[in-house]
């Protein structure tokens, strides 16, 4: 297979493996979603996204294009490639079950079937325990499309402008990536109803890497981190 | 927010140094207040904090930051879980401001900030796996090892969005000092990085000090 789409339902998580060489594009469909997303490395899972060592050697607080995903053993699972929103958070975690019953009402499957409140650390738990992962291996989390900015004092807020309906960011794997994912609201919501956001998910083949790439000469850092991923490669 | 403490040395049931490039690991039960002193000035010290009888849940900076709306730890911070408990607050602060989001310092990420061929230069996770080995009897294991505080240290950031790694703001004798609420296992590596202007390229000692309730 080369290509397939498919989309995360509102509250919908799922994991799988993202070989080297393979790109990702999520969708906000609706507008106004949010994707929390982890990486841990397949052979060996106690390597894991590591959002304090991505954003301190890129000297950034939001994500986006350019930027690289580090592990926390100074290599690269993902860079990217495409964004056109512009900014997206690494530092809010996950809303938990008790965010959600305190604002929506607690999880209830059995009256509300598909349109349960799910939330994104249960989520994550979720996916986590088919691995053989559990909450010790809960690191800091991506949430692409939810911008957090903060002020000169360091107080922290969601921004009131949305991502748009349709915008999309695209992700270019450079490890074989363990990659989990939940389409739950992020945890500073605070919408009178339970924010309902489908997530499009399209996997694919990459272009190879050239060397101009925004990636690659976003900063020396990635030069060296694109070096360590090379040398996890050597002779394959 | 500066807040002195009113706890007199001579009161501690325990006092130890910490010299740059060790760790420190123990326990504080509920209701025992620390301090982290930094003796000599802009020192780094990475700390984890985990609740001692499920070391799984242990201190999140997301949700602590999360939490607290601010990106900033000082005196009146609740420092929470990854289940969002409050597991320590944060009761006196004389240097203002210690960062959460720069994590510490590992042989891994020094190749990717520095020089791949810095990879054997010494780094707080180094420290934190040498304490996990030499004192099993805690439980942790690398997959404990998480997103930690940075006492001392000054990580500011813009609002454009930018994470600046700032001349530090504490000085000697400037401390930190916070209250358990739950049983909890201190992990401090006393920071060792030398690549660093933070610390002006000379990591010195901390002094670590319990008062019982």
């Amino acid at each position: 297979m080369q290509k397939y789409q498919t989309e995360l339902p509102a509250g919908g998580h799922w994991s799988f493996e993202a070989r080297r060489g393979t790109q990702l594009t999520l969708c906000d469909i609706d507008g106004g979603g949010n994707a929390g997303m982890l990486f841990y490395n397949p052979r060996n899972l106690l390597e894991r996204y590591n959002a304090p060592d991505t954003l301190k050697c890129q000297h950034t607080f939001k994500l986006t294009k350019g930027h690289c995903l580090y592990s926390d053993m100074g290599r690269i699972f993902a860079s990217v490639i495409v964004d056109d929103h512009g900014w997206h958070d690494t530092v809010c975690g996950n809303s938990h079950a008790s965010h959600v019953a305190d604002r929506w009402g607690a999880r209830d499957y059995q009256n509300d079937r598909n349109e349960w409140h799910q939330n994104g650390y249960d989520a994550f738990l979720t996916e986590f325990a088919k691995y053989g992962l559990g909450a010790a291996d809960m690191a800091a989390n991506i949430n692409w499309f939810s911008k957090v900015i903060t002020d000169a004092e360091g107080n922290m807020s969601l921004a009131s402008n949305e991502s748009e309906a349709g915008s999309s960011v695209t992700l270019r794997f450079e490890m074989d990536t363990l990659v989990v994912v939940h389409a739950c609201p992020h945890p500073l919501r605070s919408d009178v109803q339970y924010p309902r956001h489908r997530i499009g998910i399209e996997l694919g083949l990459a272009a190879p890497m050239t060397e101009d790439d925004v990636c690659l000469n976003h900063c020396d850092e990635n030069r060296r981190g694109f070096k360590n991923n090379a040398l996890y490669y050597l002779g394959s | 927010m500066i807040r002195e403490s009113s706890l007199l040395v001579d009161d501690a049931v325990f006092r130890e140094v910490v010299w740059a490039g060790d760790y420190y690991l123990g326990k504080v039960d509920a209701g025992q207040t620390f301090r982290i002193l930094d003796l000599e000035g802009n020192q780094a010290a990475d700390t984890l904090f985990f609740c001692a009888d499920n070391p799984a849940e242990r201190y999140s900076a997301t949700d602590t930051i999360r939490e607290q709306h601010n990106v900033y730890l000082t005196a009146g911070s609740l420092l929470r879980s990854n289940e969002n408990r409050a597991m320590l607050e944060i009761v006196a602060d004389t240097c203002g401001r210690h960062d959460t989001l720069g994590g510490a310092c590992a042989t891994e990420s020094n190749t990717v900030r520095y020089d791949l061929e810095k990879r054997c230069m010494h780094a707080c996770r180094d420290s934190w796996m040498l304490a996990i080995a030499e004192k099993p009897e805690y439980g942790l294991s690398k997959r404990d090892i998480s997103h930690n505080i940075n006492f001392f240290m000054n990580v500011p950031v813009t609002e454009d969005g930018g994470l600046s790694f700032a001349d530090g703001i504490s000085g000697a004798g400037k401390y930190v000092e916070l209250k358990a609420l739950v049983d909890v296992y201190v992990l401090i590596s006393n920071c060792p990085q030398l690549n660093n202007p933070c610390n002006a390229y000379n990591p010195t000692p901390i002094e670590y000090l319990v008062w019982d309730a």
